[in-house]
C-alpha cells in the first residue's frame, strides 16, 4: 500500500531542504550585492575650535565609478567634502532599491551620525526615505528625483533634480548635424517621465536640424541589463542607426559595443569619451559638484529644510550648473559645434523653449498647440507619458 | 558609415548574432554543471563562480596587458578564470561533502561568497578597460558590415562546442566516465568499485567550475565584454536549471545553451525593426521558455529520465 502512494510524495528531509533554500535565496537577493562603505574621505576639521562635523550620508544604487549615474553623484559628493569646511561624507554603494536601503539610512543616522543623508536613486523615495524620515524628524533626506509633493511627505524631506534634457537637446542638434541620413539611436532603461523626456527633448533637438530625423527606441527593461544594451546597440547598428546615446545606469557598455561597430555616440550622465575615441560627439552630463557645494554651505551655515531656509525643492538646469554637455569630440564638425553653441546660449538666455507647439504625439494626439509652449520648470512635463514625433517606438 | 538598413532581416539576424554572442556563459556553465551533476552533486554557486571569473579574467587581462602585451593578456585572463573557478569548486566540493551538509545549501553560500569577493575585488576594475579576447571572423563573404559583425565568433564559444562531443564521449566510453557515472548513479556500487566517491565528486565539481570560470570571462572579455557588478545578471543560475532539462547530456546542453542565447536578443531585435509592444514580454523570454520546459517535461509520476541517481541524496 505504501508503495503505491509513492509517486508523488515529499519527505520532510525534503520540505526543509526546499525552506531553507528559499530563504537563502531571498538573502542571496538582499545580501549578494556587496556593500563597501568607505570610512570619510572629507576633512575632519582642523581645528577643534571651528564648529562640529556635520556627517553627510550618500547612497548609491550602483557602483562608484561606472561612468554612469552613480559616478556622477560621487564626484559631486566628493566635490561637495572637498569645498565645504566641516563636512564629512560617509558612503555605501552598490545599495539595491529594496529595504536594505531603509537599513542603510538607519545604520548612517544610529551609527555614523549622520544628520543628513542623499538616496541618490530614483527608486529608494517610495517608501524607504517617507518611513525613515517619519522616523528620524531631525534629519535631512534629500532625493535626486522631483518626487517631493508639499503638504503630502514630511517636511524634512527634499528633492532636487536637473533639467537634464536641456543638454540632451543640445546633444540631438549635434547629433543630427552629424548625422546625414538622420537616423538615431536610443537605448533606453524603463518607460518613466525623465527617460521619456529625455527620448523627446533628443529628438526635438534632432528635429529642429532636420525635420526629418527620427529616434529610434529600444528599451531594455532595467537600469542595469548589461547583455541586453549591448543586443540593444548591436540590432540599431545593424539597422543602420548613425548616432546612439542612451539613458542608463552604466551607458559604458553602449558606448563600448557602438564604437566597436563604428557608430557615432553621445553620452549620458558623466563624460564617456575615453571609451569611444572615435565615435563621441558630445553628452548629457549631470554636474551635481556646484549644487552639492551650495547646499553643504547651506548646511553649516545651520539652515534645514524643517525651518524652510532650504526649498524642498530644487530644479535647474543648463543656467543653473545642474547638467552640462561633455567637451566636443574630434568628429564633431565645426558646424555642428556651433549649432551646438547657439542652441546652449539660447537655453540658457530662456529664448528657446524646447517644448514648442505645435507638437503632436508619434501617435498623432496633440500635446501642443501652435501659440503654446511648455517652459522647462512646466510641471507637466514631469507628467510625461508619451513620445514626441519622430520618435520610433511605444511607452507601453 | 555607409551601413545599410537591413529592415526584417535584421531580426533573424540579431537572433543569430545573439546566439553566437550570448550563448557562450550558458554553454561553459551548463557543460561544467552536467560534469558535476553526473557525480552526483549539485553546484548552485556558479552563478558566483561566473561572477568571480568575469572580475578575475578582466583584471589579470588589464593587470598584465602591460607586461605581456595585449594579445597575450586575455589569454591570461582566461586562465586565470579558470583557476579561480577552480579555488571556489574546490571549496565547495570539500564543504558539501562533509557529513550532513546540503549542497544546495552550500551552493547559495557560494553563490553570496563568489559574488561578494568579485565585487570586493572588483571595484578598481569597473573602470578602467581591458584587451579583450580576439574573435575570428567567419562573415567575409558577405559585403554587409552587419552580417560581418554578427559572425564574429568567439574562441571559446569554439572552445565550448569542441567539449561537447568530447564529454559526451567521455561519459560514454572511458573508465574515468564511468566513475562518474557510477559515483553519481549509485555511490554504493562505486565504492564497493573501490573508487573514492570523494575524490571523484571532487574532481567533477573542481572541472565543472574551472569551465564555469571560463564562462565568466567570455563575458568580461568578449560579450558584453566590461567588467560590472551585475554582468552575470542570473545566468549562471539559468545555465543550472537549463541542465535539467537538457537531460544531464552534454549535446542537448549546447542546442539549450544556444536557444537561450537566442531568446536573449527577441526583445532588442523586435523593437529596433519597430515591434515595440510587449517588449517586456519577449525581454522575459529565456525565463518563460525555462518555466515552459519544466512544466512540459516534469512530472509527479515518474522521475526524471537521465537524472544521475545520487542527484539530491545526501550520501
Amino acid at each position: 500500500m505504501s508503495d503505491r502512494n509513492r509517486s508523488f510524495r515529499l519527505s520532510r528531509r525534503q520540505v526543509m531542504r526546499g525552506l531553507l533554500a528559499t530563504s537563502a535565496f531571498g538573502l542571496t537577493a538582499k545580501f549578494g550585492t556587496g556593500c563597501a562603505q568607505s570610512p570619510g574621505t572629507g576633512g575632519t576639521t582642523a581645528d577643534g575650535s571651528t564648529a562640529e562635523e556635520l556627517v553627510v550620508g550618500f547612497i548609491y544604487v550602483g557602483p562608484k565609478d561606472d561612468f554612469g549615474y552613480n559616478q556622477a553623484h560621487a564626484e559631486g559628493a566628493a566635490a561637495m567634502a572637498a569645498n565645504v569646511p566641516g563636512i564629512r561624507l560617509v558612503e555605501e554603494a552598490s545599495v539595491p532599491e529594496t529595504t536594505a536601503v531603509a537599513e542603510t539610512m538607519r545604520s548612517m543616522i544610529e551609527i555614523d551620525g549622520a544628520k543628513v543623508i542623499f538616496p541618490t536613486s530614483f527608486g529608494y523615495f517610495d517608501p524607504h526615505i517617507l518611513a525613515l524620515a517619519e522616523e528620524f524628524p531631525d534629519v535631512q533626506f534629500f532625493h535626486a528625483g522631483g518626487l517631493y509633493q508639499e503638504g503630502v511627505h514630511p517636511k524634512n524631506v527634499g528633492s532636487y533634480f536637473g533639467y537634464i534634457d536641456e543638454a540632451q537637446y543640445v546633444a540631438g542638434v549635434v547629433a543630427a548635424h552629424m548625422s546625414p541620413a538622420g537616423k538615431l539611436g536610443f537605448v533606453a532603461a524603463k518607460p518613466i517621465p525623465q527617460v521619456l523626456r529625455n527620448v523627446n527633448s533628443f529628438t526635438l533637438g534632432a528635429r529642429s536640424v532636420n525635420p526629418a530625423a527620427t529616434t529610434q527606441v529600444i528599451f531594455t527593461g532595467e537600469w542595469a541589463e548589461p547583455v541586453k544594451e549591448a543586443e540593444a546597440t548591436n540590432s540599431m547598428a545593424d539597422q543602420g542607426i548613425e548616432v546612439i546615446t542612451c539613458h542608463v545606469d552604466s551607458p559604458k557598455v553602449v558606448m563600448e559595443t557602438a564604437e566597436r561597430r563604428g557608430v557615432m555616440t553621445s553620452g549620458y550622465h558623466a563624460d564617456q569619451s575615453p571609451l569611444a575615441p572615435e565615435g563621441y560627439l558630445t553628452g548629457a552630463e549631470w554636474d551635481w559638484s556646484s549644487i552639492y557645494t551650495e547646499l553643504g554651505n547651506e548646511f553649516m551655515a545651520g539652515k534645514t529644510l524643517m525651518a524652510g531656509d532650504i526649498p524642498h525643492i530644487l530644479r535647474g538646469g543648463l543656467a543653473d550648473n545642474f547638467c552640462k554637455l561633455s567637451p566636443y569630440g574630434s568628429a564633431v564638425s565645426d558646424e555642428a559645434k556651433a549649432a551646438g553653441d547657439a542652441a546652449i546660449a539660447g537655453i540658457e538666455s530662456g529664448e528657446l523653449v524646447i517644448y514648442q507647439g505645435p507638437l503632436k504625439t508619434n501617435t498623432g494626439d496633440d500635446i501642443l498647440a501652435a501659440d503654446k509652449s511648455m517652459k522647462t520648470d512646466n510641471v507637466e512635463l514631469e507628467k510625461m507619458d508619451y513620445f514626441v514625433e519622430g520618435v520610433i517606438g511605444s511607452v507601453s | 558609415m555607409a551601413t545599410e538598413a537591413l529592415g526584417w532581416w535584421g531580426v533573424p539576424l540579431g537572433i543569430l548574432a545573439g546566439t553566437l554572442r550570448g550563448s557562450v556563459p550558458f554553454l561553459l556553465v551548463s557543460l561544467g554543471e552536467c560534469l558535476t551533476e553526473k557525480s552526483g552533486k549539485i553546484n548552485l554557486g556558479l552563478e558566483g563562480t561566473l561572477l568571480f571569473g568575469a572580475m578575475s579574467a578582466y583584471a589579470i587581462s588589464y593587470l598584465s596587458s602591460g607586461i605581456v602585451g595585449p594579445t597575450l593578456a586575455p589569454w591570461l585572463g582566461v586562465l586565470a578564470a579558470g583557476v579561480a573557478g577552480m579555488v571556489l569548486g574546490a571549496i565547495h566540493g570539500w564543504l558539501s561533502q562533509q557529513p550532513r551538509v546540503n549542497d544546495v545549501a552550500v551552493g547559495i553560500a557560494m553563490i553570496i561568497f563568489g559574488g561578494g569577493l568579485a565585487n570586493f575585488f572588483g571595484k578598481p576594475f569597473i573602470q578602467p578597460q581591458a584587451p579583450q579576447l580576439p574573435t575570428i571572423p567567419i562573415g567575409g563573404w558577405s559585403d554587409l558590415a552587419p552580417v560581418q559583425s554578427a559572425l564574429q565568433i568567439s574562441p571559446l564559444f569554439l572552445l565550448g562546442v569542441a567539449i561537447v562531443p568530447l564529454m559526451s564521449w567521455f561519459f560514454k566510453s572511458t573508465r574515468w566516465g564511468l566513475y562518474v557515472r557510477a559515483v553519481g548513479d549509485s555511490p554504493d556500487a562505486a565504492l564497493a568499485m573501490g573508487i573514492s566517491i570523494f575524490w571523484v565528486r571532487m574532481a567533477s565539481i573542481v572541472a565543472g567550475s574551472f569551465l564555469a570560470g571560463v564562462g565568466g570571462a567570455s563575458l568580461s572579455l568578449f560579450y558584453p565584454g566590461v567588467w560590472t557588478e551585475r554582468i552575470s545578471s542570473g545566468q549562471g543560475l539559468m545555465a543550472v536549471a537549463l541542465v535539467i532539462f537538457a537531460r544531464w547530456q552534454p549535446w542537448q546542453c549546447l542546442w539549450a545553451s544556444l536557444l537561450f542565447g537566442g531568446a536573449q536578443a527577441l526583445g532588442p531585435a523586435f523593437q529596433s525593426v519597430g515591434i515595440d509592444s510587449y517588449y517586456y514580454l519577449f525581454n522575459a523570454a529565456p525565463y518563460i521558455l525555462t518555466l515552459l520546459i519544466m512544466i512540459i517535461t516534469c512530472s509527479p509520476q515518474r522521475t526524471l529520465a537521465g537524472a544521475p541517481g545520487a542527484l539530491g541524496k545526501d550520501s
